[in-house]
């Protein structure tokens, strides 16, 4: 199977301009100003199979929305290859963007005024999408999405999470095969967002598309995500499988104790994270798991023991501040 | 084709719905627009009475009947603004247009053309209320009824073409306001918009001959309240035609170079 995204050497440089505060500084950048480059993006590579679901992760600034934009044609490379279904998207051909959708969670598309029934009725004339199939996709979404009768309020009067539940079911009313997600649970409570992952994870089995995601929360990414790629300053970190990211970059362990008395010091067996209500969470190397695990069990009276990889989040953290400390 | 057809009418469709919704806020609007052809048309009404009964062929009648057209062409003109462009790209909306597999020129056409159809009958009643106060000479035939119909819609279009392309410098810098006032200076004078073209020095109409403007304010006017001939009338609304293709193909060549400089900003 060949690859349906290709970005070999990818590239977004800003030319951004730049000068001291003050009036002098501000007479002076008249006549002479002076840019700095912002390397957005920089030289990243990576390919994407069709039905593989890419969880793409990295701070604020690290270059993940602007190449989500490259690759649905919003935005020109500076430099590199960008391929999506054979296509280039800078010239954003009809035809490609046909087949994909960007998902943004502050965008709106929807008619503020009308209910949104009447916005994706719009969808099906942009897209062209014969009317027995428009309907057929739209009610069956309105269903996965249990949207039922909000689809005929007006949007105005619709919560965050029903507008993005809308937002996205606009989105894919032409079936794109591609869909690039950005923070699409941004600001949503948890169970909107758990019903997001689901339709989304629904829709990437029944139609076999190819999803690249960005999100801050992990949840999305370990429901949704078998692979990520992990971006940082415009740089990729990481590409592979979740659970390598953890090995490779967790190298301790969680373990959760309750303890009859868990005012113990217990410092001498690894790094105390939190003691609340008999129960005390520790870090140890991973090296040390076994042996430390044998020591708590036969030193205390241990009423329940659990040992654990670090979470994903704080994995990430950690990845993310020792290439800053580097 | 059939798939443009479609999204025109679907999307006037939402836009007249959606306008409807503020039905209220737009009758204020065009109250308020009205204001300034009514002190155009006393003053030169009051002219016109003082100079013995008409100005250039004009007569308190005739004037009323330009100015009350004036109303509906003038609200016939309104299209997506530079200030709409601006708006639009630093709000993030541009993205969610250019994601769509036709040019947001289709979306703008088709959005202020189904909010024209509100327009138009919201006019009506202003119509009445002017015609009852100022007493309009009006006297057209069918024809002129006919190419004043299809001049309006050119005149729209028209002005599209022109501000999308004024509109487009937002790509490059963000203060157009400057622009903008001086295309509504030059267009005040040379469109017929501040009084009819014939009023004007020859220099000025011979002007006018070469530009847009006329064909946006002072041609739509005069083919319902003036007196052309037919040659005249149909020779307009293909001045009107070039003025679009040239508008038309000026936009394509702008966007291409323009789209180059979109940072996609605000999402």
């Amino acid at each position: 199977m060949s690859p349906v995204i290709t970005i070999s050497r990818l590239a977004k440089h800003y030319q951004v301009p730049e000068r001291e505060a003050g009036m002098k500084a501000a007479f002076t950048s008249l006549f002479n100003r002076k840019y700095k480059t912002i390397k957005a993006v920089d030289s990243i590579t990576f390919n994407i199979e069709p039905g593989e679901v890419v969880g793409f992760l990295g701070p604020n600034g690290a270059g993940k929305t602007t190449t989500l934009k490259m690759l649905s044609g919003l935005l020109h490379p500076t430099s590199g290859d960008v391929r999506v279904l054979g296509y280039e998207p800078r010239h954003r051909p009809h035809d490609y963007l046909r087949q994909i959708t960007l998902v943004m969670g502050n965008r709106n598309q929807l008619t503020w005024d009308l209910p949104a029934l009447d916005s994706f009725d719009l969808q099906r004339a942009v897209y062209g999408i014969p009317a027995d199939e428009f309907k057929r996709t739209r009610d069956d979404f309105i269903e996965l999405l249990e949207l039922g009768d909000l689809v005929k309020k007006p949007v105005r009067n619709l919560s965050l999470g029903e507008r993005m539940k809308m937002e996205i079911v606009a989105a894919l009313l032409h079936k794109p095969k591609i869909l690039f997600f950005d923070e699409p649970t941004l600001g949503l409570d948890v169970t909107m967002q758990r019903r997001i992952r689901t339709f989304v994870a629904e829709y990437n089995r029944r139609y076999n598309a190819t999803v690249l995601l960005t999100s801050h929360y992990m949840a999305d990414v370990e429901a949704l995500c078998r692979r990520v790629i992990v971006i940082h300053h415009g740089h990729i970190l990481f590409d592979g499988d979740l659970t390598s990211l953890v090995n490779q970059f967790s190298s301790y362990k969680t373990l959760s104790l309750s303890l009859q008395n868990s005012n113990l010091p217990l410092e001498n067996y690894g790094e105390v994270v939190s003691r609340e209500d008999g129960k005390v969470t520790l870090r140890i190397p991973k090296s040390r798991a076994s042996e430390v695990t044998a020591r708590l069990l036969s030193d205390f009276q241990v009423e329940d023991l659990t040992v654990e990889d670090t979470p994903v989040d704080d994995v990430i953290d950690q990845v993310f501040s020792q290439k800053e400390a580097a | 084709m059939r798939r443009y057809i479609d999204y025109y009418l679907t999307s006037m469709k939402v836009a007249i719905l959606s306008q409807i919704q503020y039905r209220v806020a737009n009758y204020f609007y065009m109250i308020g627009m009205i204001t300034e052809p009514v002190i155009y048309l006393v003053v030169w009404s009051t002219i016109a009475e003082q100079q013995g009964g008409s100005v250039g062929g004009y007569t308190p009648g005739t004037f009323a009947a330009y100015y009350i057209v004036w109303t509906l062409v003038r609200n016939m003109n309104i299209v997506f603004t530079p200030f709409g462009w601006e708006w639009r790209i630093r709000e993030g909306m541009l993205s969610a247009e250019l994601l769509r597999p036709m040019h947001p020129i289709h979306s703008d056409i088709a959005n202020f053309a189904g909010w024209k159809f509100v327009v138009i009958l919201l006019w009506l009643p202003l119509a009445v209320f002017l015609t009852w106060v100022f007493k309009p000479t009006f006297d057209f035939s069918w024809l002129e009824a006919v190419v004043f119909f299809i001049a309006i819609w050119g005149a729209y279009l028209i002005r599209t073409m022109l501000l999308s392309l004024l509109g487009m410098l937002t790509f490059w810098t963000t203060r157009v306001s400057a622009i903008f006032e001086l295309y509504f200076g030059l267009e005040l004078i040379l469109s017929g918009r501040l009084v009819p073209m014939t009023l004007m020095p020859p220099w000025v109409q011979n002007l006018s001959n070469h530009l847009p403007f006329k064909w946006t304010f002072y041609f739509p006017i005069e083919a319902l309240v003036g007196s052309m001939t037919p040659p005249e009338l149909w020779t307009g609304v293909g001045m009107q035609m070039l003025w679009i293709v040239i508008g038309a193909s000026l936009l394509n060549l702008v966007w291409r170079v323009a789209i180059r400089q979109f940072s996609a900003v605000g999402g």
